[in-house]
């Protein structure tokens, strides 16, 4: 919580791996100031390389989207609607509502990861801290992860990038939890809209800062965890305000491996149509 | 200054246009990010991932499926004693199945020297990972099954040898048909089970459309190669009437804006006449006996919907509005 200083969760020194505690991320957009320190924070650590910079004209935004090389990407999202208690009106020539929200987006280690069911080699593996890793060591480079991630997070790294041609995305700071450290965006976080904890006090305090807001007049104000759908929840969850598709968040996320029963059956009547339409044209014109 | 001229005029429609919406859209000009971005989701950007995937992987599902089905034709054609036509559909399995298929697996990975990896870990719910497994146990079983049958063909070796190997033959044939079928319906369940919605959303057609394919392309490469014979024709029949049927099903199990990318764009235009080739008018040109052009019709209508679904999934991956509207599935 802000005040909190090194008593913070963010800045305290943890034993979370070798607990074996599930861990997470809550990230709260009505206190983030966009300053980005997180975005920069994680390619400083992690080594991420350089991917090019282009004016996006999108408000403020020129990352884009979370990428091979993007682990934290800070969202800025312009609305007409009201924020809180914001009073219009004087200010402008008529009623108009206005809102500028920043939200820093990441991977959202999922209950039920596309990614690692769908990864051929292992390479994808659930840590001691319930976070999704992918041992970049192991990892061929096949691409099945990229088009089984229901949020769009992990990509295949082009030429002529450094480590070009596997799959990246955030790490959880995996070697940094090891040795007792907050991951660094978290650290990094001036405002603590990025906070760092485990995983059931972190959903206790996403609970009572949706009241909070509320009470202050933020009526669309609403905790973005999907637990209704196949993927059965995130640990990386955020607040939001308004509906999760302007965020570029799809509202029922499902784990692509759902769909496995219903495509295999249809293929292994495939199969069966096949052996006997062959058979069948031979016995009746041999 | 005010004018009468109609390019004045213009102008200051634009300003009123301006004054009162507060931005003003135009041919070449991007207004997404103006004061109130209007594309849908985020900026209009890509909610999943696109696939990564290059011209390599539409023409293993080509190659691949045609080789998985040549396997299932050896094996009809060991059974019923067509030994020409078993040698010829063995060899097509072996180049297609296990020299072409790995090779452009290999050269799509984004790693090629790891690609042992894919056989580190047996995972039955990764479509990839049995994949990578059915391509192996599929060579394993074709390399032998041909040696085995042209050393019998040729009665290389007398008596009681070549009874062994006769029966080798027969047993690694068959293991190469029931891989090979897998081999050639595996690709459909590899992208119908991802998140891409209009993969997904046609995830049950997928595998048909991919293992019938199959069958009738390795049907009409033999028939190329000189078998014309009866059995082959009927399983052009089959094929092309089964890939008829798909279209039929493709245009009316419409999901509007989740699966537009089948319908609408080039991607939509590749299937369409990948599937009109390999399918109505494969039929046509066969009934009215023109075997060789309704197999030729029929290889690329096939080649062609594959490198079509690969499109779609790029176009539906890349498109915001899909994957919400998806969701209502």
């Amino acid at each position: 919580m802000i005040g909190e200083g090194i008593q913070s969760t963010n800045q305290r020194k943890h034993s979370y791996v070798q607990d074996r505690v599930e861990v997470g991320f809550f990230t709260d957009p009505s206190v983030c100031i966009g300053c980005k320190a997180c975005e920069v924070a994680c390619k400083e650590w992690n080594h991420v390389p350089d991917d090019g910079f282009t004016w996006s004209g999108n408000s403020y935004d020129n990352t884009g989207h979370l990428g091979a090389s993007t682990w934290r990407h800070v969202m800025f999202l312009e609305q007409d609607r009201q924020k809180g208690n914001q009073v219009t009106g004087p200010m402008s020539l008529d009623d108009d509502p206005f809102r500028w929200v920043f939200l820093s987006d990441v991977c959202k280690h999922c209950e039920e990861a596309g990614c690692l069911e769908a990864c051929p080699t292992g390479s994808i593996v659930r840590t001691e801290v319930g976070s999704v890793l992918v041992q970049n060591d192991v990892c061929n480079g096949c691409g099945y992860c990229v088009v089984s991630c229901p949020f769009g997070v992990i990509d295949r790294r082009p030429e002529p990038l450094h480590d070009a041609g596997g799959a990246f995305k955030c790490t959880f700071c995996y070697d940094r939890q090891k040795s007792g450290l907050v991951p660094a965006c978290a650290k990094v976080c001036p405002t603590e809209s990025i906070v760092f904890g485990r995983l059931d006090d972190l959903r206790a305090r996403g609970a009572e800062r949706v009241q909070q807001l509320k009470q202050s007049g933020y009526n669309d104000a609403q905790l973005y965890d999907p637990t209704e759908t196949s993927v059965r929840g995130i640990h990386a969850f955020f607040l939001i305000l308004g509906e999760p598709e302007a965020y570029g968040l799809p509202p029922k996320p499902q784990i692509p491996t759902i769909y496995l029963k219903s495509a295999w059956t249809s293929a292994f009547a495939t199969a069966i149509a096949s052996i006997i339409a062959t058979l069948a044209a031979f016995a009746l014109f041999s | 200054m005010t004018s009468n001229s109609p390019s004045e005029k213009r102008l200051e429609e634009l300003r009123e246009q301006a004054w009162k919406d507060g931005v003003v859209p135009g041919k070449g000009v991007d207004v997404a990010g103006g004061p109130i971005p209007r594309k849908p989701g985020y900026y209009g950007q890509p909610v999943v991932k696109p696939p990564v995937w290059t011209w390599e992987i539409p023409l293993y599902f080509f190659f691949g499926g045609m080789a998985g089905m040549s396997a299932v034709i050896a094996t009809g054609s060991v059974l019923f004693h067509h030994v020409d036509l078993a040698r010829a559909a063995m060899w097509l399995a072996v180049i297609g199945g296990a020299v072409l298929s790995p090779i452009l697996l290999i050269m799509d990975l984004g790693r090629p020297h790891l690609f042992l990896n894919m056989l580190r870990v047996f995972k039955h719910r990764s479509a990839m990972s049995m994949g990578a497994w059915i391509l192996s146990a599929f060579g394993a079983c074709v390399v032998p099954g041909l040696i085995a049958l042209e050393l019998h063909a040729h009665q290389v070796f007398p008596g009681a040898l070549d009874q062994l190997l006769r029966a080798a033959a027969g047993i690694f044939i068959f293991a190469s048909a029931i891989f090979g079928t897998l081999l050639a319906t595996y690709t459909g369940v590899l992208i119908g089970a991802t998140a891409i919605p209009a993969w997904f959303l046609h995830r049950t057609l997928l595998p048909i459309h991919f293992g019938t394919a199959g069958l009738g392309s390795a049907a009409a490469v033999l028939e190329l190669l000189g078998h014309r014979t009866p059995a082959l024709n009927f399983l052009g029949f089959y094929a092309a009437a089964v890939e008829t049927a798909l279209l039929i099903w493709l245009s009316v199990d419409k999901h509007g804006t989740a699966d537009r990318a089948i319908h609408e764009h080039g991607s939509g235009w590749l299937i369409r006449i990948g599937e009109i080739l390999n399918g109505p008018l494969a039929l046509v040109l066969r009934f009215f006996s023109f075997g060789p052009m309704a197999a030729l019709s029929f290889l690329i209508g096939s080649l062609v919907s594959r490198i079509g679904w690969i499109a779609v999934g790029k176009v539906s991956g890349s498109d915001p509005e899909s994957v919400f509207a998806a969701e209502r599935y």
